[in-house]
């Protein structure tokens, strides 16, 4: 059961193999069991998810279930799930149990998902490792020694430990892709605007979007199906018809035409890793895709971009934090601004007060010209450059990452060093391209993520052609050792 | 770009965050080479660039002036770390 | 040294919507405190604004009432600082690309000083909840009810030159937002309020001089004496050796003194940013011609047009037509009773005394336009004589009821029967003769105010009933019919 797709488990559901309540307690037991390792969850949501899945079980019964109903997930713990704690993986929020759905959250409840829990991240998604979690680091299942990426971190590691069938993430710079990739599991980011942000504690407004992580792009495309659509709760959600995604997925690859951006392969880029990526690229050849070099000049600008938007926005987006209607409040305040500095100092952990402080400093009168605004041409030009290439050929492929995941603890007092792992990733937010990883070989026994990305609103391609190197291929079907 | 003690000092006081002094010098060190990093693209010539605000470049949508939205005060101030009357607590505001 | 005072106002008009700018709870005034502030105005995390377009509606109605710019692409950008009263430690209001650009009104003080104002621009803007000092075991309340009501900031330029121009400019601009039915004008609940930026500078210099900026003033009257105590304050300590400092004072209307607000001296750096959760909000021309076609009468035409079709002079013209609820209600009146002047000289007389004893606004004055229009035609058709028709009002504003009932149920109709007034005129005469002889003795040409004295045995006797005309004719026929 717990080497099933989300695909052969509704499938199971269907014909009475077993019930959405087995399989929901067949889980839970397994998270008991297994999740002190891995540190995936932040929170199991038990009564809930036997309550979903009685509900499931009688929508099957009264022939009212559909195709998402009775299926097992887990949640992010970054969107608010009314009645129960999202803590966004921080002091700041964790005693905070929201008194609303948000957006996705609602469709998968109205869908008749199940949910198992919410899952450990970076404390409020600033990181790329897990180990900013107030809640401490998740670990990556392939070996315990090392990070399961992030910010979805929990995430990933709870469907590659197959904790759960599948789980949704979010994506600010990286953060659903690059886990996928060091989990060895497929992850989606969705094009800005595809799927509503109401409900998700926002990092940075312009940058965040949410996406589907599971074992294979049929699952995410399962997943979106629930997920995408105009919410007009969210002004950047944009109104635009939502295509099933589980229709095109076996289109032929026929003249598909791949870019690879030589900037995604030099130096910085493990060997190692490269060569995966190519021996990836070379199957998609044989299907009949075409492959040309192409430049995104911009490449390595994207990392100051990023570093400057993503924290401007997030020390604006966490001032809410302070204190007064929800979330930690420091003890004994002696005055109205020792209650400020004291909850935010003491409820907000290192890398987030740091992002805060370059973001405040970032928008300072006299600094806004040469920091924001730059930043934002910047990221035009990036824009453009995406653009350029799409206007070529049909997907960009490259690696996810530049090297397989890195051991706890050792980029901790290195942000700089750590920042340089989001290169090939950071710029999709920027332009706010859809773009996924796909598991794609291993490196010393530890999983390698290939990355594609397609135009705005191609999410139906990439799937399709993620789907097509999952039939043609077994990486997505390895598991780590143990499990 | 570097940043000094004042800096890091004035920064986390716009930020409301309050920093052990022990932590200044590694603050400062951290955000100095941060916005080293960042300096990076002030190479780039930008001049009559349009700044990227929304990755879609899209305008905003309107709202119908109806309201949606019921009393839920008592759902809403369970999370409050301090109410009273209905009211948020907070330490006295000097105006 | 002759000083000439310099003013610009920054004026917050709540606007009437029925929902908040960002969410749809409702704006309604004094509900119980945070029973009208939901998840989005709570900023509870991951909660997202969409704008109102009732709000973006009105705010372009005034920027056409103003002879404005409209900003054809309007960006909300956020104003970030700490204070409990603002949940999401940011508010969301615009700076670079304002809804309305620059724009102008005219205005005219009641000594008939004329000066055109420009407007520098307006903007949309949230409000803040409101901090509630009393004593909760030494802390503050919050209520966050009025938290996300749209606001339009109207700033000006520094035209004015007295406090009488900044309080004429302020009701202009309260006359514009009420007649276009954008604002209710509501000042004691805070529906528009006023900071005032006062410099002085000697006569015939041309820099300004150093400003202060006097918050939060929510009443005509207290602009004028902010502004005057202020402008005392700045002239006595630079005539003593002084300079101003740029900072924000207090007006306290108590002790009739501005004093400086020491929390607001922390130098904030407020981090303007273009708001990423809401999207540049762009409008065409044809939305702003259809909300061109919409608007109402505005102050100056209805000016224009009292003085010309009801003959008003420009002071009772400008006076009617200043505040749109006491136009209507003006208006209305003539229609009920067809008298301008009549009508003009009530509600700006005996109406206004009322309203302003009670503190109470035109509209929710006790008696109704229809009903001082019934009681005017009383006085027209000579039912009853001006006197008795301010205690026929009285009764209507305490008791309620129509003209006819009152006097009816008092029995204050006028005694126009001359039989029997001459009868109570024999009365009268009869009773004294040592007035009557002075009568006699007068001047002819005297005699007319001699009258006085039997005009008011008259109606003494008479309960004030009788017509005057009809008793002065009947007096002076009697008298001097003694006379000759």
């Amino acid at each position: 059961m717990f080497d099933k797709t989300l695909a052969e488990l509704a499938a199971g559901l269907r014909s009475g193999e077993f019930t959405s309540t087995e399989l929901t307690k067949a889980w839970l037991e397994r998270i008991k069991a297994e999740d002190s390792k891995y540190n995936s969850y932040i929170t199991v949501t038990e009564e809930e998810a036997l309550a979903q899945a009685k509900a499931a079980d009688e929508a099957f019964a009264a022939g009212t279930a559909g195709p998402f109903t009775g299926l097992p997930i887990a949640h992010k713990d970054l969107f608010c799930t009314q009645g129960v704690r999202t803590s966004c993986a921080s002091k700041m929020l964790d005693n905070f149990i929201s008194p609303y759905d948000g957006t996705m959250v609602a469709k998968f409840k109205q869908a008749g998902a199940v949910m198992l829990g919410k899952t450990n991240m970076d404390e409020f998604a600033m990181g790329g490792s897990n180990e900013s979690s107030y809640y401490g680091p998740a670990r990556n299942p392939w070996d315990t020694d090392r990070v399961p990426g992030g910010s979805s971190g929990g995430s990933g590691a709870a469907v590659a430990a197959r904790l759960a069938p599948a789980a949704t993430g979010s994506d600010t710079g990286g953060s659903i892709r690059q886990p996928a990739a060091l989990c060895g599991i497929t992850g989606l980011k969705p094009t800005y605007g595809r799927v509503s942000r109401y409900g998700m504690v926002a990092f940075a407004s312009s940058l965040d979007q949410i996406g589907p992580m599971a074992h294979t792009a049929e699952d995410c495309a399962l997943m979106l199906n629930v997920m995408a659509g105009f919410d007009p709760m969210d002004s950047t959600s944009v109104d635009r018809e939502v295509p099933d995604y589980t229709v095109t997925l076996n289109e032929p690859l026929t003249g598909l035409k791949i870019g690879l951006p030589k900037e995604y392969f030099t130096d910085t880029l493990d060997p190692q890793v490269a060569k995966k990526v190519r021996n990836a690229v070379a199957e998609f050849e044989k299907m009949g895709a075409t492959v040309k070099e192409v430049s995104l000049p911009r490449t390595e600008l994207s990392i100051p971009a990023y570093y400057i938007i993503a924290p401007a926005e997030a020390s604006s987006n966490l001032s809410r934090f302070d204190g007064v209607r929800y979330g930690y409040r420091c003890e004994d305040p002696k005055d109205l601004e020792d209650m400020y500095k004291r909850s935010r100092g003491e409820g907000f952990g290192e890398e987030v007060k740091r992002r805060i402080m370059v973001g405040t400093y970032a928008l300072c009168a006299g600094y806004y010209d040469a920091y924001y605004n730059k930043a934002q041409q910047i990221r035009r030009l990036i824009q453009q450059d995406f653009a350029k290439v799409l206007e070529e050929v049909d997907v960009i492929m490259a690696p996810t990452t530049p090297h397989p995941a890195f051991k706890l603890g050792e980029k901790n007092n290195d942000p700089v060093s750590m920042y340089m792992e989001d290169i090939y990733t950071l710029s999709l937010n920027l332009a706010g391209l859809p773009g996924m990883s796909v598991p794609c070989g291993l490196v010393n026994g530890l999983p390698v993520g290939l990355q594609i990305i397609g135009d705005h609103f191609a999410e139906a391609k990439l799937l399709n052609v993620a789907h097509q190197f999952q039939q043609a291929t077994d990486w997505h079907k390895q598991a780590p050792a143990g499990i | 770009m570097s940043l000094d003690r004042s800096d890091v000092e004035r920064i986390a006081h716009l930020a409301r965050l309050q920093i052990d002094e022990s932590d200044i010098p590694a603050y400062t060190e951290n955000l100095s080479n941060i916005l080293n990093l960042i300096d990076q693209m002030q190479q780039t010539d930008t001049s009559g660039v349009a700044p990227l605000a929304n990755p879609l470049d899209a305008v905003q949508r309107l709202r119908a002036d109806t309201v949606t939205e019921t009393n839920q005060r008592e759902a809403l101030q369970k999370a409050a770390p301090a109410v009273e009357d209905g009211l948020f607590l907070v330490p006295k505001v000097i105006e | 040294m002759e000083w000439e005072v310099v003013i610009g106002l920054e004026i917050h008009v709540q606007l009437s919507t029925t929902t908040k700018i960002f969410s749809g709870a409702s704006t309604a005034f004094g509900a119980e405190p945070n029973t009208q502030a939901c998840a989005v105005d709570l900023a509870l995390p991951g909660t997202l604004p969409v704008f109102n377009e009732n709000a973006l509606r009105m705010a372009v109605m005034f920027g056409l009432a103003v002879n404005a710019e409209i900003g054809k692409r309007s960006v909300f950008e956020r104003k970030n600082y700490f204070y409990p009263d603002l949940p999401k430690g940011y508010q969301t209001t615009q700076l670079a690309e304002p809804i309305v650009g620059p724009g102008f009104v005219d205005i005219e003080t009641e000594e008939g000083v004329q000066r055109r104002v420009r407007l520098h621009h307006a903007h949309l803007e949230e409000d803040a909840g409101k901090s509630l000092h009393e004593d909760f075991h030494g802390m503050s309340g919050i209520d966050l009810n009025r938290a996300g009501t749209p606001l339009v900031e109207i700033v000006s330029e520094p035209d004015m030159r007295s406090s009488k121009e900044a309080a004429a400019y302020a009701r202009k601009i309260h006359a514009i937002v009420t007649t276009l039915g954008i604002c209710d004008g509501n000042m004691a609940e805070g529906s528009m309020r006023c900071d005032c930026n006062v410099s002085v500078r000697p006569k015939g210099q041309e820099e300004y001089g150093t400003r202060t900026e006097l918050k939060n003033i929510n009443s005509f009257r207290f602009i004028e004496r902010a502004i005057d105590t202020e402008v005392a304050r700045q002239i006595d300590l630079i005539e003593d050796g002084g300079t101003v400092l740029q900072e924000t004072r207090l007006y306290d209307p108590d002790k009739n003194q501005t004093r400086s607000m020491r929390s607001k001296e922390d130098a904030n750096d407020y981090r303007y940013f273009p708001c990423p959760d809401l999207l540049p909000v762009v409008i065409d021309d044809s939305y702003i011609e259809a909300i061109r076609e919409t608007l109402p009468e505005l102050p100056d035409a209805r000016r224009a047009r009292f003085i010309e079709e009801y003959k008003l002079s420009d002071y009772d013209a400008g006076v009617l037509s200043g505040y749109s609820a006491q136009a209507d209600y003006y208006e209305a009146v003539v229609k009920a009773c067809g008298d301008t002047k009549l009508a003009a000289n009530w509600v700006m007389g005996e109406l206004a005394k009322y309203l302003n004893q009670n503190d109470t606004d035109i509209k929710q004055s006790p008696v109704s336009a229809d009903q001082l229009g019934g009681l005017l035609e009383r006085i027209k058709d000579d039912t009853i004589s001006g006197n008795i028709a301010k205690k026929v009002f009285e009764t209507m504003w305490t008791d309620g009821g129509s003209a006819d009932e009152i006097i009816e149920a008092k029995g204050l109709k006028q005694v126009t029967d001359t039989g029997a007034i001459e009868k109570i005129v024999d009365d009268v005469i009869a009773n004294a003769d040592k007035q009557v002889e002075q009568y006699k003795a007068a001047e002819p040409e005297k005699r007319g105010k001699m009258l006085g004295f039997f005009m008011g045995q008259v109606m003494k006797a008479t309960g004030g009933k009788a017509n005057p005309g009809a008793v002065t004719g009947i007096l002076k026929k009697k008298l001097d019919a003694l006379c000759d």
